[in-house]
């Protein structure tokens, strides 16, 4: 199961006894802003972890330290060496101007992998992912979907310690995902400890562990059972919306309305709706209102839901 | 019966040798949430550019407010692209006075008086920021104010909350429940299953054909899938895939669609599991159907 690591050094001794790749307290300044705020992140070989967030949430930045292409303001990092990485940026990863052999070629011999070693794994898995008919066609060329397939491929060829995609599936239709989930299960199969952006938490639930972040800060952390457990205080579901104040607590899920009530502010008996259980989309949408009525200063809520701090 | 808005009848569109869209019939009400789900190169995008008339049709039709698609009935669809439609360079107040100007101008040809009071309350803070400098959630809400500025019937609009954080996901679906609830008829296109519950009814699209309509528990049926519990995943994960039994990953546990608990245990072989049965979600489901189209076309 535990990847051989041919042409890694010392890295693969290293790998073998290493129970986390990720940061801790880790944080990135930009000039006067602070993209990334004492994170802890823990990805663990075999296991497939999640980094969710909207867009300048931090994600992005958090990735590319993982993928060692950052460099922290301060905190650690506890990455393997950097020919064990593998790594997907968001929306790139190919090289347009070359097939998508040339792509796998060229990637190979960055890797130092051994020239019929890469033949092997890449017909493998270009074939799995539907790829075979395309192999002489140009990267960009290629539907979006196919060419987030054979970004994956190629950052995952070399069998890496350490997988880093960063927002594999956004733009990609639902049967190109799922080549791509088999992918990622095939990596992480393989021994890698695999870590994933996006900004779907349905998506966020397929992994073991979830980190949620907002304004560079771990906004909850953890199994998604861990989070949703972790939620402050309750959640109603109604079929209209609220009235007055509990307005701004509410939010629009399936047709009908959210209602958080805050952690000693349950709800009184005439308001509208029935108790119902979060899930993990909930749990992640309440961390991000309480922050947000928090720091409008409307009214003090507690920021209890599970960040890493 | 509610006014019917769009309507297309036995609608194809071919290109050459290939047909993007094959016999597409869709009706859509006042007030309607239609919800339109499809891989790449399903045929949703052509079905919408004919709906904004576009594009012509290569056989059935295709009738908005009950007339062929025309600059006039153009004038009473609002449309959110993927692309968002927006000039970076302006900021969203000038984008909607933009706008004003191509569909307010001309009230004798149907243009709609447009509302100062378009700009919503949440863009406020942005009003003095160019478009290309705002975060993605904030254009998108943008892309939202200027489409419904001129009081559309019809709101299509492809892929709408693409990466934007749940909260304001939440948001911009409550603008959509705001507009069907005063009358628009919105047609949504989505990659996201999730999303299918904020709509009325959905179509599945695959290779250019309707392949199922309804509600989300309608298309899923009675459609099961095998679940594998076992402390050795990636042992089961291999097994599946000799067998022939592609299996994804949730966590720690593995989903067979469309396979039998029975062949799934016996594919494992000497792998310890427990293999149950479970409903499908509605994207195995969708899936399903997808590949079986596919299947369908390729042995015709």
């Amino acid at each position: 199961m535990t990847a051989p690591s041919p042409g890694s050094g010392t890295g693969s001794a290293a790998a073998a006894t290493q129970d986390w790749w990720g940061t801790e307290e880790a944080s990135v300044r930009y000039g006067d802003k602070l993209a990334l705020d004492h994170v802890t992140f823990r990805a663990v070989p075999g296991r497939v972890s999640a980094v969710v967030g909207g867009d300048g949430a931090g994600r992005t930045t958090l990735l590319r330290c993982l993928a060692g292409a950052l460099a922290v303001t301060s905190g650690r990092v506890r990455l393997p060496p950097s020919l064990r990485i593998g790594y997907l940026s968001a929306g790139s990863g190919t090289y347009p101007d070359l097939t998508v052999d040339e792509n796998l070629a060229f990637r190979a011999t960055a890797y130092q992998l051994p020239a019929a070693v890469a033949r092997e794994r890449s017909a493998g898995l270009l074939e799995r992912a539907g790829l075979s008919g395309a192999r002489d066609r140009l990267a960009g060329r290629l539907s979006g979907g196919m060419r987030q397939k054979l970004g994956v491929i190629a950052s995952m060829l070399h069998q890496p310690d350490l997988l880093v995609l960063d927002e594999p599936t956004t733009g990609v239709d639902p049967v190109s995902r799922a080549d791509l989930w088999w992918l990622i299960a095939q990596a992480a199969a393989n021994g890698a400890a695999v870590v994933f952006a996006t900004s779907y938490l349905d998506e966020a639930e397929r992994a073991v562990s979830v980190l949620a972040l907002d304004d560079g800060r771990a906004l909850a952390s953890g199994t998604p059972e861990e989070i949703i457990a972790a939620m402050p205080g309750t959640l109603r579901v109604s079929d209209a919306r609220p009235e007055g104040e509990a307005r701004r607590r509410a939010w629009r899920r399936g047709g009908r309305w959210r209602i958080w009530d805050p952690p000693g502010q349950p709800a009184e008996p005439q308001e509208p709706g029935r108790p119902v259980a979060p899930d993990l989309q909930d749990a992640v949408t309440v961390a991000i209102l309480a922050r947000e009525l928090a720091g409008a200063g409307a009214e003090s809520v507690e920021l209890e839901a599970g960040g890493s701090r | 019966m509610t006014e019917t808005l769009a309507q297309c009848v036995g609608v194809s569109r071919r290109f050459g040798n290939f047909t993007a869209v094959d016999g597409v019939d869709l009706q859509l009400g006042r007030g309607e949430v239609v919800g339109l789900l499809g891989a790449n190169g399903a045929g949703k995008t052509t079905l919408i550019r004919m709906l904004l008339g576009l594009l012509a049709t290569s056989g059935g039709q295709v009738l908005l407010f009950g007339e062929p698609p025309s600059r006039r009935t153009r004038q009473r669809i609002g449309y959110v692209p993927q692309t968002l439609g927006l000039y970076d360079d302006l900021t969203p107040a000038e984008n909607l006075a933009f706008s004003e100007a191509v569909f307010g101008a001309a009230p004798e040809e149907g243009g709609r008086q447009v509302m100062a009071s378009a700009l919503p309350e949440s863009l406020r803070p942005y009003r003095r920021t160019v478009v290309g400098s705002l975060p993605l959630g904030v254009q998108r809400s943008a892309a939202f104010a200027q489409a419904l500025a001129h009081q559309p019937d019809l709101l299509i609009l492809d892929e709408p909350t693409s990466g934007v954080d749940p909260l304001a996901r939440a948001r911009l679906w409550e603008t959509v429940a705001i507009a069907a609830a005063a009358g628009t008829g919105v047609l949504v296109t989505t990659h996201y299953m999730d999303e299918a519950g904020e709509c009325d009814r959905l179509m599945v699209m695959a290779d250019g054909r309707v392949v199922a309509g309804g509600t989300a528990g309608q298309i899923i049926g009675d459609a099961r899938v095998s679940v594998v519990e076992t402390g050795s995943w990636a042992a089961a994960f291999a097994a599946l895939e000799a067998a022939g039994l592609p299996a994804t990953l949730v966590g720690r546990t593995l989903r067979v669609p469309g396979a039998d608990p029975a062949d799934v245990r016996r594919a494992l072989g000497a792998v310890e599991a427990s293999v149950t049965a479970a409903p499908a979600t509605l994207e195995e489901r969708f899936f399903e159907l997808t590949l079986t189209s596919s299947r369908t076309r390729e042995s015709a």
